[in-house]
């Protein structure tokens, strides 16, 4: 991997910068925000990856808290997003897990709100999307594989090993079908993570090499459309990633409260 | 992208001499402490957020609207039912004045019937009244006649008779008179 981009770097070197210099990647990398480049980012360095973060906080705080301040009985146009999202993601919880499923809606509120802040922040030019790496989504993937089969346990006892016995299936099929589930159900938490990160990771990246082809004059008009049209593309992404992030973490939920098939 | 060559040693080896990353920043396994330490941090305060601020006033607002929405409602159908009541007694008001006038008028028609009738009574009355003063006149007037009659026949019998040389008679020409006048 490192020598694709080694060539490219070779044309910037000395500050010459002629030619296509590709730097896909480099909006991915994690540095501190005080400091020098290349300082040694330890687990508590305040990092663009913490700025970031920090800023889909304020987001979130803006959009939900300080919007709904004056609690109008008829709405602002703030308030009504706030409430738009809160009754979007509660229907989603009741629909999918049932009326027990919503003591957790605060938990899949936060994933859905983290995440589509995150992703839209990360939209902004020069903007670090912390949604993009997969020790970001590894964690959530892998807290919601945990929260959700500890739960399962908690809330079932060994009947929730029925989630991987298809009592409807004829006998002699259900040992075969058991590994199956067995192994569909611990590649969860990496699809589930890796899919968040690899559609953030593909669109920004894309993004960049347009980007580095608008360099040359004679294909700068059809790279800056693409750009615009991926743009749009990643737009609609930040939103669907988010929403089926959380989606899937009710269903996972649901398989935790109701394990019968 | 920095231009001059950094220490690369403490910058992870995630990236080159020139700050560029190398590979996928993504698999970096020396910045993943940094980022899930911040991620937790970040989901933490977020949850707090959330559950203690932000979803129990949306929940409140949204229960209140509801709240309000039912009410309204309620008040919307009590203002209707008061409405259908009042256009109920609008409407037997209206056919009570309709009974009351027609009585009214029944009641004028027939007094007016009455005056009619008492007025052609007395007019009739007095018709016949002076009718019958007429005939009366006409009576009197009748006899005069005769009377005068008689007597201009006297006279003109004794005038002619005395004409005629002879000597009258009174008795006998108020006799023959009287006869005549019979016949």
């Amino acid at each position: 991997m490192a020598s694709e981009t080694e060539v490219a770097v070779t044309a910037g070197a000395d500050g010459a910068q002629s030619g296509l210099v590709f730097h896909p990647m480099d909006q991915f990398i994690v540095k501190p925000i005080f400091g020098q480049a290349g300082d040694p980012v330890f687990w508590y360095t305040p990092t663009n990856v913490t700025l970031w973060l920090g800023l889909s906080v304020l987001a979130i705080f803006a959009l939900l808290v300080m919007t709904t301040s004056r609690r109008a009985v008829i709405p602002s146009r703030g308030q009504s997003v706030a409430e738009l999202s809160y009754g979007f993601i509660y229907k989603m919880v009741e629909d999918i897990t049932g009326k027990d499923g919503l003591k957790y809606f605060p938990y899949i509120m936060t994933l859905f709100m983290f995440i589509v802040c995150a992703n839209f922040l990360g939209l902004l030019p020069t903007a670090f999307t912390p949604t993009s790496h997969i020790a970001v989504t590894a964690v959530l993937g892998f807290g919601v594989f945990f929260a959700v089969t500890i739960l399962g346990f908690v809330l079932n006892g060994f009947k929730f090993l029925g989630l991987f016995w298809v009592s409807s299936a004829p006998l002699a099929l259900r040992p075969i079908l058991a590994i199956i589930e067995l192994i569909s159900y611990f590649v969860r938490p990496v699809s589930h993570s890796i899919r968040l990160a690899g559609n953030m990771m593909a669109g920004h990246a894309v993004i960049k090499v347009f980007a580095a082809f608008a360099a040359v004059a004679a294909v700068a008009p059809v790279s800056i459309a693409a750009i615009a049209a991926i743009y749009g593309l990643e737009v609609l992404v930040s939103f669907i990633q988010a929403y089926v992030f959380t989606i899937l973490t009710c269903v996972y939920l649901k398989d935790a409260l109701h394990p019968s098939h | 992208m920095a231009t001059e060559p950094i220490d690369l040693e403490a910058a992870g080896l995630c990236t080159d001499a020139y700050g560029s990353a190398i590979g996928m920043p993504q698999l970096c396994d020396a910045w993943f402490g940094n980022q899930i330490f911040w991620l937790l941090v970040t989901l933490v305060v977020i949850y707090f957020i959330l559950s203690r601020v932000a979803l129990p006033r949306i929940a409140a607002i949204l229960a209140e609207r509801q709240g309000t929405i039912t009410n309204d409602i309620a008040a919307a159908e009590d203002l209707k039912a008061k409405a259908k009541d009042a256009e109920a007694a609008y409407e037997k008001a209206l056919a009570d004045a309709r009974a009351e006038a027609g009585r009214i008028i029944d009641a004028a028609k027939a007094d007016m019937k009455a005056d009619l009738e008492a007025g052609v009574a007395k007019a009739d009355a007095e018709i016949a009244k002076r009718a019958a003063e007429g005939e009366k006149a006409i009576a009197e007037i009748r006899e005069g006649a005769l009377v005068a009659v008689k007597e201009v026949a006297k006279d003109t019998a004794k005038e002619i008779i005395a004409a005629m040389g002879g000597k009258a008679d009174a008795r006998t020409v108020t006799a023959a008179v009287n006869a005549r006048m019979k016949g």
